[in-house]
């Protein structure tokens, strides 16, 4: 059982004699403190000290270095200290851990103005050099495209391909549920509202137009911004922490060849493909809905909506999906290539990741909005 | 079995066991790493574990340390089988184990002197002056520079990295260390010296030392004893004096082949007697 650390003052002559007992580890590490901030309080006054170590029962780093500052403590104050009965291993301990001041760091900033202003400047710079970084990054991945253009078999198909199976195929339920669940809710909604104004066939065409247009591909990239760009940007990140990134470059291999170019072009092959697989299954919900919910059967639906939908909106739809997929593709990569050391930065950089391509996929969705209104498409 | 030099009827009951292994199976899956191993870790010496790489001296190492699953067989630390301990006793235990692990398995995400005030923190609940001061006591005292204690583990070099592992195993002046391969990746003089911390350490705070490693002169310099493992046994265990007499073949590969007899040059006048009891 270990022992409280524990000592006993005894006045002789000019000498104040301190016994010492129990165990001094660093278990009772708070006791120690207070016995030693006592023993100090006791000292005061006295011309000299002994210090008797012959009952400690155990010593430890911690209890030694105590016992050391105390005595150097009381040292400062002018009262001489001497150690008595100190075994031997004990000295060793006390030589090895003997105090010592240890020279001051740099005490942090604390000017809450100044912080303030320098956060603000930091994230500015960081943002530009994030746009000239995607910037040049994209351009490195066009240029090696290129490149492997001109050079077939540096191709990496296989890599393509298995890519492709993480990010389409298994996605693929978990993708075509919920646009299943939202193209039912738009038609549930929908049916409910023209109700009144006595045209619930009306749902059909807003829930073609919509989801075909918009809701399809939004869903999938934030979905896939969320699955697959997190998951680039750790494996990456990962590699990069582990020094895998620099391997590949002594080999004369190049990183962006063999982990970005095979994601990407797996990405902007697989966006479009679950895009029309979203419709699909959108169109799917708000027919059951719409039959169920509003009594339209599908003969019906299927009629209204060939009337309601054109080519074009589902090319609107299908035309936006691979610059999403590279928008997001391309995000993933620089902040995976962005992770440092830590565990902490590899999950900073990845909310980063889903973050940025989640903006960016809305933000891209609105130019095209305009885009598309002012050529009347 | 287990007559050869195994198991020294003289010695036998020396001195307590620290470690107690017996009849220990390890598999994964189809593959027997550990077969039937016997071992025993006496209290206040340094053990150094030798064996080939992929022979397994990692597993026994985690599975005493509970990161691994047994198939059979008992382990005894301080006398207490670790099968019939409950949680609390077991973290209770755990709380005199000090362990180094090979790449350091620093937490990345805080500076060296953090590190070190893990255990202080989540064991001692010591934080302010006292806690800073042990931690830098023992960043000082595995040899690395005050500065150090500031940086994060991604900052180091592969040297201070072992040396800030060794200090956070020691924060809490554990009895037991477990140390897997400590020297590998320094320098001859690092290397010497961290033999030489070792030995100070043990002589002053009697710590036993599990000490996994393929370096020759550590063995010379640092263990009492040492412990050969191959075929999922251990072979020999003993003085390294009993090593170099064992006529099994890898054994004497190992400790007469080109390397170690360079080794045992330089080492032999050093040479340590048995630590007197």
């Amino acid at each position: 059982m270990p022992q409280i650390p524990d000592f006993s003052s005894a006045r002789t002559d000019d000498a104040l004699h301190f016994r010492f007992a129990g165990s001094w580890t660093v278990d009772a590490a708070r006791a120690l403190q207070e016995r030693v901030e006592m023993l100090i309080a006791e000292a005061r006054g006295a011309a000299q000290a002994v210090f008797d170590l012959g009952d400690i029962e155990r010593l430890d780093t911690s209890g030694a270095f105590l016992i050391d500052r105390t005595r150097q403590d009381l040292n400062g104050r002018g009262i001489a200290t001497r150690l008595e009965r100190v075994r031997p291993e004990f000295q060793i301990l006390l030589s090895e851990a003997r105090y010592r001041t240890f020279p001051d760091l740099p005490p942090p900033r604390k000017n809450l103005g100044f912080e303030i202003a320098a956060d603000v400047g930091e994230s500015l710079v960081t943002t530009g050099r994030d746009l000239f970084n995607a910037t040049s990054f994209l351009g490195e991945v066009v240029a090696t495209l290129g490149r492997t253009l001109l050079t077939p078999s540096r191709f990496r198909i296989t890599s393509v391909i298995v890519h492709f199976e993480n990010f389409a195929f298994r996605s693929l339920p978990i993708i075509a549920l919920i646009n299943f669940l939202v193209g039912g809710i738009v038609a549930q909604r929908g049916i409910y509202l023209l109700q009144r104004f006595g045209a619930p066939t009306y749902a059909i065409d807003l829930v073609g137009m919509l989801t075909m247009r918009e809701l399809g591909v939004l869903l999938t990239s934030i979905m896939i911004a969320g699955r697959s760009g997190s998951a680039i940007t750790a494996e990456i990140g990962a590699m990069k922490m582990r020094e895998e990134i620099d391997a590949l470059h002594v080999m004369g291999l190049q990183p962006i060849e063999v982990l970005v170019v095979p994601r990407l072009i797996a990405l902007v092959l697989a966006l479009p493909a679950l895009t029309i697989a979203a419709n699909t299954a959108a169109l799917f919900g708000g027919m059951l809905v719409a039959w169920g919910y509003g009594g339209i059967t599908p003969e019906n639906f299927l009629t209204h909506l060939q009337n309601a939908v054109d080519t074009s909106d589902f090319w609107v739809g299908i035309i936006k999906a691979p610059f999403m997929a590279l928008v997001i593709g391309l995000i993933a990569a620089t902040e995976g290539f962005n992770v440092q050391g830590s565990a902490e930065s590899l999950g900073r950089q990845v909310t980063a990741s889903v973050v940025k391509s989640i903006f960016m996929v809305i933000v891209v969705d609105g130019f095209f909005s305009i885009f598309f209104s002012s050529i009347r498409f | 079995m287990n007559n050869g030099p195994l198991h020294d009827p003289q010695r036998e009951d020396a001195a307590p066991l620290a470690i107690k292994v017996r009849d220990l199976t390890v598999a994964f899956g189809e593959k027997v790493i550990l077969d039937g191993l016997n071992l025993d870790v006496r209290k206040g010496e340094v053990m150094g574990f030798v064996g080939g790489s992929g022979m397994g001296k990692s597993v026994l190492t985690r599975t005493i340390l509970g990161l691994n699953a047994k198939q059979r067989g008992t382990i005894e630390v301080f006398g207490a089988d670790l099968d019939a301990l409950d949680f609390m006793a077991r973290k209770r235990l755990e709380r005199r184990f000090g362990v180094m692990f090979q790449m350091g398995a620093l937490f990345s995400g805080l500076t060296v002197k953090q590190n070190v005030q893990v255990p202080l923190r989540e064991h001692l609940r010591l934080t302010g002056r006292l806690a800073d001061e042990l931690a830098m006591l023992k960043i000082e005292l595995v040899g690395l520079q005050p500065d150090a204690a500031e940086k994060y583990p991604a900052e180091l070099s592969g040297g201070m990295i072992k040396r800030a592992a060794l200090a956070r195993a020691l924060a809490l002046d554990p009895e037991l260390v477990f140390l897997d391969e400590p020297t590998s990746g320094l320098d001859p003089i690092g290397a010497a010296e961290f033999d030489e911390l070792i030995a100070t350490l043990q002589k002053t705070l009697g710590l036993t030392v599990f000490m996994v490693t393929h370096d020759l002169d550590s063995l010379y310099a640092a263990c009492d004893r040492v412990a050969a493992l191959a075929d999922g046994k251990v072979i020999a265990a003993g003085p390294i004096s009993t090593m170099l007499a064992s006529d099994h073949p890898w054994l004497r590969n190992y400790f007469h082949g080109k390397r170690a007899r360079q080794a045992d040059a330089a080492a032999r006048p050093q040479l340590r007697a048995p630590p007197a009891r």
